[in-house]
């Protein structure tokens, strides 16, 4: 029991990446990314720490590489885009398996598939080691205005039910034989999207009188939870720690 | 249109000759010359008096849009009255006692998706008694404490869209208790329920100590939970009576729109027996 089940990219474990304090895990993951983003292209050896670390950071986890290998495959349509890079860009020319391609282009190819596989994986690493609910809490913690991580979560917790609406709807126009083909066919796709615009903001108004039935006066309490600690916030810092620091000697090096 | 009708009169007789000690006790909800219009101009409360009595279980009876619900949201200062005034307790309704009238009066509302908000059933719960400024050892107390008196202590970590029915009905009623309330106010408990769930609900709700009212629909429901039944209609108390006279009672029950099950005959019902 308690498995939450809070969204299909979630993968239950009490790993210590899993453990770790959430503002500490999302501190950590945008600093990273940040770091990996300023890092020059031509660096190698600084994108191969990044890898390495991650890699690490991934083995600990114990989500498994199948699921981060599969988890990535979204990021493809934006990485075939960068492929026409070398094939367009202009300047001195090299040979590629007997093809002519840019060398300017080769680089800004590398530094997008490079930057946004990193990218990808440490999202999907948070995502997989942090169920949605800890992950508000870590973003109020650090300060993101309590309105937004509020929104986010009634997002999260209505988002079900308004596909489940949505659905419900379409079946029954289904059911009535309708069968959009056309774009002249739309009209009730666009009537069945103002009932439910309806229908969301008049729940708005039920959620929010059975909130202040029970006491709300405008602010979310918050419930305490175990705060990280010293000892987390340094753990966390270690990875994106390096990573700015090889960024840093790249930069100035190079 | 019926306005009231023979037993209003003979309920109102019988509150004015009861022993005098009776009417000491403050009532636990007491509604006086309640008007109430929406913003679209519709009045739905045309001079409304109840008094319920502590530990009472009354059913509020009526049609749709005979103004039930409306009159619940008066009982914690959601709808503010035009005119009259609601006291629970020797509480008066007002801005300034809205905090304490929503610690004493817990609603639950009709469709437990619009009060199960948070991400889990736990944190739901937690919810009201963090509003009140429970934290820590406390406040997860008071969630066990609501969680087990449904009989729902396993759905603490799950999701509310995951749950069934009638998990989701006990949830929200858990979110309610964890307030430590006076008295329940249920809107239509067993819409959606599937008969277990209906048996389990029933259950739970003869197993709270408070003041209960209970909109419905459901009449042999309302028969089994409650000794008495008002009824609404119009936006007045148009009957307020045992709940078996009132069920019995074909003509009174055809003007607003209620009907028993087929081949439910509430004079051949045991009483339930009382808790």
């Amino acid at each position: 029991m308690g498995a939450r089940h809070t969204h299909p990219l979630y993968v239950h474990g009490h790993s210590r990446v899993h453990r770790l304090a959430p503002e500490v895990k999302v501190a950590a993951a945008v600093a990273f990314v940040f770091g990996v983003a300023v890092t020059p292209r031509q660096a190698l050896w600084v994108f191969a720490i990044d890898a390495v670390m991650l890699l690490v950071v991934v083995a600990l986890s114990g989500i498994g590489p199948r699921f981060v290998l599969t988890r990535l495959l979204v990021i493809l349509p934006f990485i075939a885009f960068a492929f026409f890079i070398p094939f367009v860009g202009s300047g001195e020319q090299v040979e590629v398996l007997g093809v002519a391609v840019s060398r300017e282009g080769l680089w800004g190819m590398w530094n997008v598939v490079a930057k946004a596989t990193i990218g990808a994986t440490v999202s999907i690493l948070l995502a997989a080691t942090t169920e949605v609910p800890r992950l508000l809490t870590g973003m109020g913690r650090l300060r993101v205005p309590a309105t937004l991580t509020a929104i986010a979560s009634f997002m999260v917790r209505y988002l079900e039910l308004l596909a489940g609406e949505l659905r419900r709807m379409r079946i029954a126009m289904a059911s009535r034989g309708y069968d959009p083909r056309w774009l002249w066919q739309a009209r009730p796709v666009a009537t069945s999207a103002g009932a439910l615009f309806i229908r969301s903001y008049e729940r708005g108004e039920r959620v929010h009188a059975a909130m202040l039935a029970r006491g709300y006066t405008g602010t979310m309490p918050e419930i305490d939870e175990r705060r990280a600690t010293t000892g987390e916030w340094l753990a966390g810092a270690l990875v994106p720690v390096v990573a700015w620091l090889a960024a840093m000697v790249a930069l100035v090096a190079g | 249109m019926p306005t009231s009708d023979a037993a209003t009169g003979q309920r109102a007789r019988s509150h004015a000759t009861r022993p005098p000690d009776a009417r000491l006790t403050t009532p636990a909800i007491d509604v006086r010359g309640l008007r109430f219009h929406y913003p679209d101009g519709h009045e739905a409360l045309r001079g409304i008096d109840l008094q319920v009595e502590a530990g009472e279980r009354v059913a509020l009876l009526g049609a749709n849009g005979a103004g039930k619900t409306t009159l619940a949201l008066h009982l914690n200062g959601i709808n503010v009255p035009d005119e009259g005034s609601v006291r629970i307790g020797d509480l008066l309704v007002e801005e300034s006692t809205f905090a304490e009238v929503r610690r004493r009066v817990g609603l639950v509302f009709q469709d437990p998706d619009d009060q199960l908000f948070m991400p889990t059933v736990g944190e739901d719960v937690a919810f009201g008694p963090a509003n009140l400024g429970l934290r820590g050892a406390d406040l997860d107390a008071r969630v066990a404490e609501a969680l087990a008196a449904v009989d729902a202590s396993q759905l603490a970590d799950r999701t509310p869209h995951h749950l069934s029915g009638g998990e989701r009905r006990r949830a929200a009623l858990a979110t309610v208790l964890a307030m430590r309330p006076d008295v329940l106010v249920l809107d239509e408990p067993t819409s959606g329920l599937d008969p277990a769930g209906h048996r389990e609900l029933v259950e739970v709700l003869r197993s709270l100590p408070m003041t209960q009212v209970v909109i419905t629909h459901d009449l042999p429901f309302a028969l089994e939970l409650c000794e008495r039944a008002v009824i609404i209609g119009e936006g007045r108390v148009a009957a307020d009576r045992s709940t078996a006279t009132a069920l019995a009672d074909g003509q009174l029950l055809a003007r607003h729109r209620l009907a028993l099950p087929y081949g439910f005959d509430p004079g051949h019902v045991a009483p339930p027996e009382t808790a």
